[in-house]
C-alpha cells in the first residue's frame, strides 16, 4: 500500500550496488550480512538492497544460505554480523513493528490444521491486530484470489498440497503487506499450481507490492524477478537481471548433441573449438555459442553424427549450473 | 521408518521368516521400536506400581486400618494391591490402543508403511494387537512380582494373575483399538479417559468394594469390564477365588476381547483399505 | 500497526539502534490476547474435550464420598476433626489445578512447537516470544479457571466445603495452575521426544500421590515428610487445605509465595528457550 507510493521506477535497473538515492528509499538494506550457527557459517557477509515495487530473486542450490537470509529479514532470526535494514528499521528492536508491514510464506507451510480455511486467514489477520469485521472481509476477497472460497468452511487438513500453498499466500497477503517474502513457493507443487501461483504473484507485483522470492526453479526466476543473486555457500556468485546474467555467464545459444556410443563421444570432444565454450556430461556434450545453426552445420560438416541435436536459448539454469556447479550440494 | 519396517527377523534369518506367519513380521517393529525405549518405559512399570501401593496400600491404608481394622478380610494394602493390578492392566491396553494406533494410522503411518510390504490388514491388526499382549504381560508381571514381594500373594493360584491381568487388558484394547481406527483426530481418546477409564477406575472395586456403592449402582459395576478383572484378580491372589465365579469373569473378558477383535477387523479394514 | 504512523519508518533510522528496547516484562504486549483467541477458536470445534473435563472432580469426589469416606473415617486436622471427603477435597481441588495446567503446557505445547510449528506462524507476525508465552499461559490460566470453578460446584453440591473462605480456594488453584504450567512449558522446552513424557510422569504420579492429597503427612517417617513438604504440589496442597478450612497460618504465606516464585522463574525459563527454539 505505502510501497506503491515510494516506488521508484529509476532504481529498477540497477544491481546489488545502487545509488545513493536508491538506499534511500530501499525497502531492505543489508551491508556484510553474516549469519553463523555454531561453527557453520550459513551466510558469510553479503550485501543488497531491495527496492519498492520490485521483485527480487534469491536462486541457489539448497544449503547455500538463502532461507536464512529470508529469516533475518523477516525478523525471526537475528543476524550474527553486518548490518541489515528492513523497512528502515532495525530487526533486533523493531521486530514487531518491521513484521507488522511484512507478509511471509515460509519454505514448509505452517498453517494451522486443527482450524478451518476461513478461521486461518480470520486468526492471522487477527495477530496483527485487524478487527475481526475487517478480517472477515479481507479473509473472502483473498479466498477468491486463492480459489479456495468453496473451500472455506473445511478443515486445512483436508486440503491437498497446492491449495495449502494458495491459502499461505492468501494468509500471508491478509495483513495487505508492503513486501512480500516468499521462499520456494512452489515447490512441490504440480504444473498447474506452479502456473496458477505465478500468475497470482505476477498480478501483486503489478499491484505495487515487492517481492522476494527464493527458488531453485530456474524458470520461475525469469518468470518473475527484476533482479536476482545466484547464492552459493553463503556468498553472491551473482547477481542482476536475468537478461544480464544470461549476458554475462552464457552465450546467447546452446548446441546439445547426444552421440550413440561413449566413444562417438569421446571422438567428438575436438568440437570444443567450434564454440566459445564447451561442457562434457556424461550423457551429452553442450556447446555454448552466439549461433548455434552455424555450429552445428560445421558439427554436420565434419561429417559427425550425433543421435540428437538440439538448438535452444541460452536459460538461467546455464547460468545457475555454470555458477554453482553440477554437483549435487547435500 | 523405512528402517523400521524392516522387521528385525527379516535381516537375520530369511529361510526361517518364510514359515513363519506374516503378522509376526509386524509384531517385530513394534518391538524393534520398544528396545530404543524400554529404559524409560520400563522404569514406569516398575515405579509406578511400587508409587501406588506405598501411597494407596500403606499410606491410606494406614488410616483405613486404624478404622476399620480390614476390608474384605484383609489388610487394605492386600485388597487394593490386585486391584491395582487389574486397572493398570486397564491403563497400559487403553493407552497403547488409543495414541499409538492413531498415530500409525495418521501421524507417522506405520500401518501404510507395513501395508506396502506383503503383510495384509489382519497382519497388521494381530501383529499389533500381539505387541500390546506382550506389553500387558511385562507390566502385570511386573506388578505381581511386586505383590509377591510384598508378602500379599497367598497361594500358588496367584500365579493365574498374570493371565488374568493380561487378559483384562486384552478385553479393553481391542475395543478400544477398533474405537480408534474410526477416528479422525484424538479428541475422542480423552473422552474414552473421562468418560471411562477414570470413572472404571474409582467405581469398579479397586478402592472400595462395589457392595459399598448405592444398591441401583452395584449392578451397573456388576456389568463393567474392570469390575470382572478386579474380582478375577483378587480372588486369585488372596486365594480365595472359585471356579464358577471365575468362569464367569473370565467369560466376560473374552467375550469382550473377542467382539472387540472382531470389530477391529471391520474398522482396520474400513480404514486403510480404500 | 496503531503505534506507528508508517511514514516516517523509512527514515527514522537512527532511534532504534540507540535505544535498545526489549520487550518489558514478562506480560508480552496487549497482543498476547490474540494467542488465547486461538486456542478459543481451536477448542470451539472440540468443545467436548473442555467439558468432559467438567465431570472428573465429580467422579473423584463422589467415589471417596461413597466409599474411602467410610472406610477412613474422619481425621483430626490441628484442632477440629473433620469428615474424609472435606479433608480430601481441596486437596485435589490442587491436585487437579495442576494436572490441568500439566497437560495443557506439556503434551499440548510440545504438539505445537514440534509438529504443528504454530508458532512459526505466529512469529511472522508483530507477536513476539514474550506474546506467546503470555498467551499461552493467560489461555491455560482461563482453562484452569473454568475446571477450579465446575470443581468447587461439586465440592458444595456434595458438601464438602466448609466454610465460606472455600472461596477463597479458587484464586489459589489458579496460583497453583500458574506455577505447574510455567514449569511445565520449561520443562517441555527440554524434551526431545515423546518417549520423554514417561520421565515427566515418572515425577508427576508420585507427587500426585504422596503429597498430602490422600492423607495427612503424619503418615509419613520424619524423613519422607521434610521431602514431601519441598514439593510444590504440597505447597499448593496445604494452602488450599488451609483456606477451606478456614484454620489459617503464616505458613500459607510462604506457600503462596514459593508457588508464585517457582511461577514467574519458570516463565523467564520457558521465554529464553523459546526464544532460542523458535528464532534461532
Amino acid at each position: 500500500m505505502v510501497a506503491a507510493a515510494r516506488g521508484t521506477p529509476g532504481a529498477v535497473a540497477s544491481a546489488a550496488a545502487p545509488s545513493a538515492g536508491a538506499q534511500d528509499t530501499a525497502l531492505v538494506v543489508a551491508r556484510g550480512l553474516v549469519k553463523r550457527f555454531g561453527q557453520f557459517t550459513a551466510v558469510g557477509g553479503i550485501d543488497f538492497e531491495i527496492v519498492p515495487g520490485e521483485c527480487f530473486g534469491f536462486l541457489g542450490p539448497n544449503g547455500a544460505g538463502k532461507t536464512s537470509t529470508m529469516r533475518m529479514i523477516s525478523c525471526m532470526s537475528p543476524a550474527s554480523g553486518g548490518t541489515l535494514r528492513v523497512l528502515g528499521m532495525d530487526p533486533a528492536t523493531d521486530g514487531p513493528r518491521i513484521r507488522a508491514r511484512l507478509g511471509l510464506v515460509p519454505q514448509e507451510d505452517s498453517l494451522d490444521l486443527e482450524l478451518t480455511v476461513l478461521d486461518n486467514l480470520i486468526l492471522y489477520a487477527r495477530y496483527f491486530d485487524i478487527p475481526k469485521a475487517e478480517a472477515r472481509r479481507r479473509a473472502a476477497s483473498l479466498l477468491e484470489l486463492a480459489q479456495l472460497s468453496e473451500r472455506a468452511r473445511d478443515k486445512v487438513e483436508s486440503l491437498s498440497g497446492g491449495m495449502k500453498r494458495r491459502l499461505t499466500i492468501a494468509r500471508a497477503l491478509v495483513s495487505q503487506p508492503d513486501l512480500l517474502i516468499l521462499d520456494e513457493p512452489t515447490t512441490g507443487l504440480d504444473p498447474q499450481a506452479r502456473h496458477l501461483l505465478w500468475d497470482r504473484l505476477y498480478r501483486l507485483k503489478q499491484e505495487g507490492v515487492t517481492l522476494l522470492v527464493t527458488t531453485h526453479y530456474m524458470e520461475e526466476a525469469e518468470q518473475l524477478c527484476d533482479r536476482l543473486v545466484i547464492m552459493d555457500h553463503g556468498r553472491f556468485a551473482a547477481h542482476g537481471t536475468p537478461l544480464e546474467l544470461i549476458g554475462r555467464y552464457s552465450t546467447r545459444e546452446v548446441v546439445e548433441l547426444r552421440f550413440a556410443t561413449p566413444r562417438e563421444q569421446a571422438d567428438a570432444l575436438a568440437l570444443g573449438e567450434t564454440a566459445q565454450r564447451m561442457e562434457v556430461l556424461p550423457d551429452r556434450i553442450l556447446l555454448y555459442t552466439a549461433d548455434g545453426d552455424a555450429v552445428l552445420a560445421e558439427v554436420h560438416r565434419r561429417g559427425y553424427a550425433p543421435v540428437s541435436e538440439l538448438v535452444r536459448r541460452s536459460t538461467l539454469e546455464d547460468v545457475f549450473l555454470r555458477l554453482t556447479g553440477r554437483r549435487l550440494v547435500d | 521408518m523405512a528402517l523400521a519396517t524392516r522387521a528385525p527377523s527379516a535381516t537375520r534369518a530369511p529361510s526361517v521368516t518364510r514359515a513363519r506367519p506374516l503378522w509376526v513380521r509386524s509384531l517385530g517393529y513394534w518391538v524393534f521400536q520398544y528396545k530404543r525405549t524400554w529404559r524409560s518405559s520400563l522404569s514406569t512399570s516398575v515405579l509406578e506400581p511400587l508409587v501406588y501401593l506405598a501411597a494407596m496400600g500403606i499410606g491410606l491404608g494406614a488410616l483405613v486400618d486404624h478404622h476399620v481394622h480390614h476390608v474384605g478380610g484383609v489388610s487394605y494394602l492386600a485388597f487394593v494391591g490386585p486391584g491395582l493390578l487389574a486397572s493398570a492392566a486397564m491403563q497400559v491396553a487403553v493407552s497403547e490402543a488409543t495414541y499409538p494406533v492413531m498415530g500409525a494410522i495418521k501421524w507417522v503411518k506405520t500401518y501404510l508403511a507395513m501395508l506396502a510390504t506383503p503383510l495384509r490388514v489382519v497382519d497388521v491388526l494381530r501383529g499389533h494387537m500381539a505387541w500390546i499382549a506382550l506389553r500387558l504381560t511385562l507390566a502385570t508381571g511386573i506388578f505381581l512380582g511386586i505383590l509377591v514381594g510384598f508378602g500379599l500373594a497367598r497361594s500358588w493360584e496367584a500365579a493365574f494373575a498374570l493371565p488374568a491381568g493380561v487378559l483384562t487388558g486384552l478385553a479393553f484394547c481391542a475395543p478400544v483399538a477398533a474405537f480408534a481406527a474410526t477416528r479422525e483426530n484424538d479428541v475422542a481418546f480423552s473422552v474414552i479417559y473421562r468418560f471411562g477409564v477414570v470413572p472404571l477406575f474409582l467405581f469398579s472395586g479397586v478402592f472400595f468394594p462395589i457392595t459399598m456403592l448405592p444398591g441401583w449402582l452395584q449392578p451397573v459395576a456388576w456389568a463393567t469390564p474392570l469390575f470382572h478383572g478386579v474380582a478375577l484378580c483378587r480372588s486369585l491372589v488372596l486365594g480365595d477365588a472359585t471356579l464358577g465365579i471365575s468362569v464367569v469373569h473370565v467369560a466376560y473378558l473374552v467375550a469382550l476381547g473377542a467382539g472387540g477383535y472382531a470389530a477391529a477387523r471391520v474398522t482396520y479394514r474400513r480404514r486403510l483399505v480404500q | 500497526m496503531s503505534t506507528t504512523p508508517a511514514g516516517d519508518t523509512t527514515r527514522g533510522t537512527t532511534s532504534g539502534t540507540t535505544l535498545r528496547i526489549t520487550p518489558a516484562a514478562l506480560l508480552g504486549s496487549r497482543r498476547a490476547v490474540h494467542m488465547v483467541e486461538r486456542n478459543v477458536y481451536v477448542y470451539r470445534r472440540s468443545w467436548i474435550f473442555l467439558v468432559s473435563g467438567f465431570f472428573e472432580p465429580f467422579f473423584y469426589l463422589l467415589s471417596i464420598g461413597i466409599g474411602m469416606s467410610s472406610l477412613v473415617g474422619p481425621l483430626r486436622v490441628g484442632a477440629e476433626t473433620v469428615a474424609y471427603p472435606v479433608f480430601v477435597a481441596p486437596g485435589l481441588l490442587a491436585s487437579s489445578a495442576m494436572n490441568g495446567a500439566l497437560f495443557d503446557s506439556t503434551f499440548n505445547l510440545f504438539h505445537k512447537l514440534k509438529f504443528a510449528h504454530t508458532y512459526d506462524a505466529v512469529l511472522s507476525t508483530p507477536l513476539t516470544v514474550a506474546d506467546v508465552v503470555a498467551g499461552e499461559m493467560g489461555w491455560s490460566l482461563l482453562r484452569s479457571g473454568l475446571y477450579a470453578l465446575s470443581f468447587m460446584c461439586a465440592m458444595a453440591a456434595l458438601g464438602d466445603a466448609r466454610t465460606s473462605w472455600a472461596a477463597l480456594c479458587y484464586p489459589e488453584a489458579l496460583l497453583v495452575a500458574f506455577a505447574f504450567s510455567a514449569v511445565g512449558m520449561a520443562t517441555t522446552t527440554y524434551l526431545r521426544g515423546w518417549r520423554d513424557f514417561e520421565m515427566v510422569m515418572l515425577a508427576i504420579v508420585p507427587m500426585f500421590l504422596f503429597s498430602a492429597t490422600f492423607y495427612p503427612l503424619s503418615v509419613y517417617p520424619g524423613w519422607l515428610q521434610a521431602v514431601v513438604r519441598l514439593t510444590p504440589l504440597y505447597q499448593g496442597v496445604a494452602l488450599l487445605r488451609g483456606t477451606d478450612l478456614g484454620s489459617f497460618q503464616w505458613a500459607m504465606a510462604g506457600h503462596a509465595a514459593y508457588l508464585a516464585i517457582l511461577g514467574l522463574v519458570g516463565l523467564a525459563a520457558t521465554r529464553a528457550r523459546l526464544g532460542r527454539l523458535l528464532l534461532p
